[in-house]
């Protein structure tokens, strides 16, 4: 499509530079029009390309529009000066919700090329495969003398090349195991490809009467198309998951003399000024200049209650800006931040699961040395038996190196692991990590953080019934002129009631405080206790000078989460609740939602510990949580999983990523994993039952090359059918 | 079984055939959006603005 979505081989490296790359890329496009990636999550049909296309094509300016349905992704060719905000508009226009995306944060480039030499390998491999076995079939008809030369000529013709080309992920991976002197399933593999093909060029040069040109192809080709699945299944979460990346785009806004400008985050530097909007992020560590607000710090401890700033406070990456603007100064950036030092904890992390033994790793383990094992056995007790003819007893040597080799065990794993992560995907969870769904299995204790997991985050208004008519209509009055959650909450609470009408004046809003206006000629505020002389924390509304009248909220639900505690607690796995948020919001939520075992009030350091506690005692955790203050808990966790809502760093750290809006998602996640699980383990008793009986057959000598592509295929089959079982 | 020395150039180069369209695929990136092209092929209108 474009130079930008895929960058040339300059990007090869990429992993290391990307974001340079990428942005230089983007500024290159910028020279001759801009680029606009969008996403469009609700398109779905042939009418859709055609609305959106068409629609957007007649807006001035736009000069290309290409929508991937597949992705659901716009791509938008744009002259400079278009907004991203107006293609927004004219699609929402259209009828169709849009979402811009960061390119410089899309480059899929790596794992995209990735997939696509696999797919002309496999492509490749599937062809030979088909046109060796016609020939073979004639061959194993009866053909005979210069026939069966001939046909055995042609097929190393056509053989041979395809082996040096598609499987030549094989030998690059066994080569760099035997390097470090290790063993691998790719070692047996390699083995039996070579040794199958070279002895099958000597037996047809000596006119000999078995070749296994076929057999070498076709496990070639069984073992390439697990491992496309594979790739394919990590490809689809991985570009999931930098979508949701890329929906954030990492820029602040800088004042300069010449007022604010939008500059991405990495030109940022220390001692830059910064402009933080009411509802904008703090885009980096930094200090309050100018200006008075109240800022969400949920993300970092776990609190509902929003925090009042003023000159000099610090504020930290992720903290959201609620009421009034604010001029930071920044104190910090890159590997500097807060954020950065909690990235070097998931690295830590990252290489602890990396050392999981999967069951793929644990069968490759058994199965490779037996492998080697059985096939030298054969060819040494045939040299002994035939008295050294050492062609007959390679010839069995290689039949049972053929017959034992992995196919079946290639297919096992990646197959029903596709099944899994498409279901999973379809149903709104990214598998990020590639033994996440067999950790997700064996799960048997379940450890949830409070504040944006079982909660929204967002406030909701308690005892509205208990407020008279007239205080709820100046208190909703006075909140139409705030964006703080609270006050959308009272307005939410409200909407139902017929309230009189109440004009206001002189509305003005207090940074960290509250609303005042003036109405009858009695000063009216709505906003902290403090600040209307009642001691409880909370918010109140006072008219003129009547008690203050004390309003109440409560941190709505996520939508699922009773249903998941319910499910979790049929399934027998005990539920626990950690918490950095007060003692009164932990306790109620718990007693709702029939959590009995709860703690309130801990720091990130506590949830480690506890976590690792836990894990000392053998539990195998799963830990849902989404703030920087869970971020080590979920990276000590056994397996974790984080809602769509999180910040970024604690998805990238989490191996799951939950994109529904519904938590009970979880649920039918943990019974996916374990469906799977039975899957891949009756797969290996498959392939194990095949080796049973195919392994003695050859072993004796029994092992034809009709034989051998017969046990093959029928094996691979078998488990390619069963994983599609998975539910 | 003179007819093999035709019949086994003809079928290869079939094959070959074959091989080169799925070539061809790969390369003019034709796996990008299943989707979006099953999509395509089945609406009304001319599409002004074809896959470069």
């Amino acid at each position: 499509m474009s130079a930008t979505e895929y960058p040339g081989a300059a990007a090869c490296p990429g992993c290391l530079i990307a974001p340079t790359i990428a942005r230089r890329a983007v500024e290159d496009a910028a020279a001759d029009g801009q680029e606009i990636q969008l996403s469009l999550p609700t398109i779905h049909c042939a009418g859709c390309i055609s609305t959106v296309e068409n629609g957007l094509l007649n807006l001035a300016g736009v000069q290309d529009v290409r929508v991937n349905l597949t992705r659901k992704r716009a791509t938008v060719r744009a002259a400079q000066g278009i907004e991203v905000e107006q293609i927004v508009a004219a699609v929402a226009a259209l009828g169709y919700e849009a979402q811009p995306l960061d390119s410089a944060t899309l480059s899929a480039g790596e794992s995209d090329r990735a997939a696509r030499d696999l797919a002309m390998r496999l492509g490749v491999a599937g062809f030979a495969m088909m046109n060796v076995m016609l020939l073979s079939v004639a061959v194993w008809s009866g053909a005979t003398d210069a026939t069966r030369d001939l046909f055995h000529w042609l097929s190393a013709a056509i053989a041979l090349p395809t082996i040096a080309f598609s499987a030549r992920p094989f030998f690059s991976n066994a080569f760099a195991a035997l390097r470090v002197g290790r063993l691998n399933m790719d070692v047996p593999i390699s083995l039996a490809v070579l040794l199958a093909s070279g002895m099958s060029l000597f037996e047809t040069a000596v006119h000999g009467e078995h070749a296994y040109f076929d057999a070498a192809l076709s496990l070639t080709f069984f073992l390439l198309a697990g491992r496309y699945l594979d790739q394919r299944m990590r490809s689809v979460a991985r570009s999931a998951a930098a979508e949701l990346a890329a929906m954030e785009a990492p820029i602040a806004l800088r004042l300069t003399d010449n007022g604010a400008e939008t500059v991405r985050l990495a030109e940022v530097a220390v001692g830059d000024t910064l402009l933080v909007q009411p509802g904008a992020k703090v885009p980096v560590d930094g200090k309050v200049a100018t200006g008075t607000s109240e800022m969400n710090r949920a993300f970092l401890t776990g609190e509902t209650d929003p925090v009042v700033v003023g000159p000099g406070d610090e504020v930290r990456a992720g903290e959201v800006n609620l009421t009034g603007a604010l001029h930071m100064t920044v104190t910090a950036v890159g590997a500097d931040t807060l954020l950065h030092a909690l990235a070097d904890l998931v690295s830590v992390a990252e290489e602890a699961k990396s050392r999981y033994n999967s069951l793929a790793d644990r069968a490759a383990r058994i199965y490779a040395p037996a492998v080697h094992l059985l096939a030298l056995a054969a060819f040494v007790l045939w040299l002994w038996v035939t008295g050294g003819d050492v062609r007959f007893a390679l010839n069995i040597g290689v039949a049972v190196l053929i017959i034992t080799c992995p196919c079946a065990l290639g297919l096992a794993v990646p197959a029903v692991s596709t099944v899994a992560s498409g279901k999973l995907f379809r149903a709104g969870i990214l598998v990020k990590h590639s033994s996440a769904l067999e950790r997700l299995a064996e799960v048997d204790e379940v450890v949830f953080d409070k504040t944006g997991t079982l909660t929204l985050g967002t406030p909701k208004l308690t005892n509205a019934d208990a407020v008279d008519d007239q205080t709820l209509a100046v208190a909703v009055a006075l909140a139409q002129n705030s964006g703080h959650p609270r006050s959308k909450a009272i307005l939410a609470a409200a909407s139902g009631r017929a309230l009189p009408q109440v004009a206001l004046t002189d509305v003005t809003e207090h940074p960290g405080f509250g609303v005042e206006a003036r109405w009858n000629g009695s000063v009216v505020r709505l906003g902290r206790g403090e600040w209307l002389g009642v001691d409880d924390g909370g918010t109140a509304i006072r008219i003129g000078a009547d008690q203050a009248v004390l309003l109440q909220f409560v941190d709505s639900q996520r939508q699922g989460a009773q249903t998941l505690i319910d499910s979790l607690k049929a399934r027998g796995l005990p539920v626990s609740l950690l918490s950095g948020d007060t003692e009164t919001a932990v306790g109620t939520l718990a007693a709702n939602l029939g959590i009995t075992d709860w703690t309130a009030g801990m720091f990130p350091q506590d949830k480690i510990d506890i976590l690792q506690a836990k894990a000392r005692a053998g539990r195998k955790v799963l830990m849902v949580g989404d703030g920087l203050n869970d971020l080590g808990a979920l990276s000590v966790a056994h397996v974790s999983i984080a809602p769509a809502s999180a910040i970024e760093a604690t998805r990238v750290g989490a191996d799951m990523v939950l994109v529904s809006p519904d938590l009970s998602k979880i649920d039918t996640a943990i019974g996916l994993a374990r469906s799977a699980r039975r899957r891949i383990l009756e797969n290996f008793a498959v392939a194990a039952i095949y080796n049973a009986i195919a392994v003695p057959l050859a072993f004796i000598g029994l092992a034809t090359p009709l034989a051998a592509a017969i046990a093959m295929s029928s094996s691979s089959i078998v488990v390619s059918l069963n994983a599609l079982r998975t539910r | 079984m003179d007819v093999l020395a035709f019949l086994i150039p003809v079928s290869l180069g079939l094959g070959a055939l074959g091989l080169g369209a799925f070539f061809w695929t790969m390369k003019s990136r034709q796996y990008e959006d299943p989707d979006g092209d099953a999509a395509r092929i089945l609406r009304t209108d001319y599409d002004d603005q074809p896959k470069s």
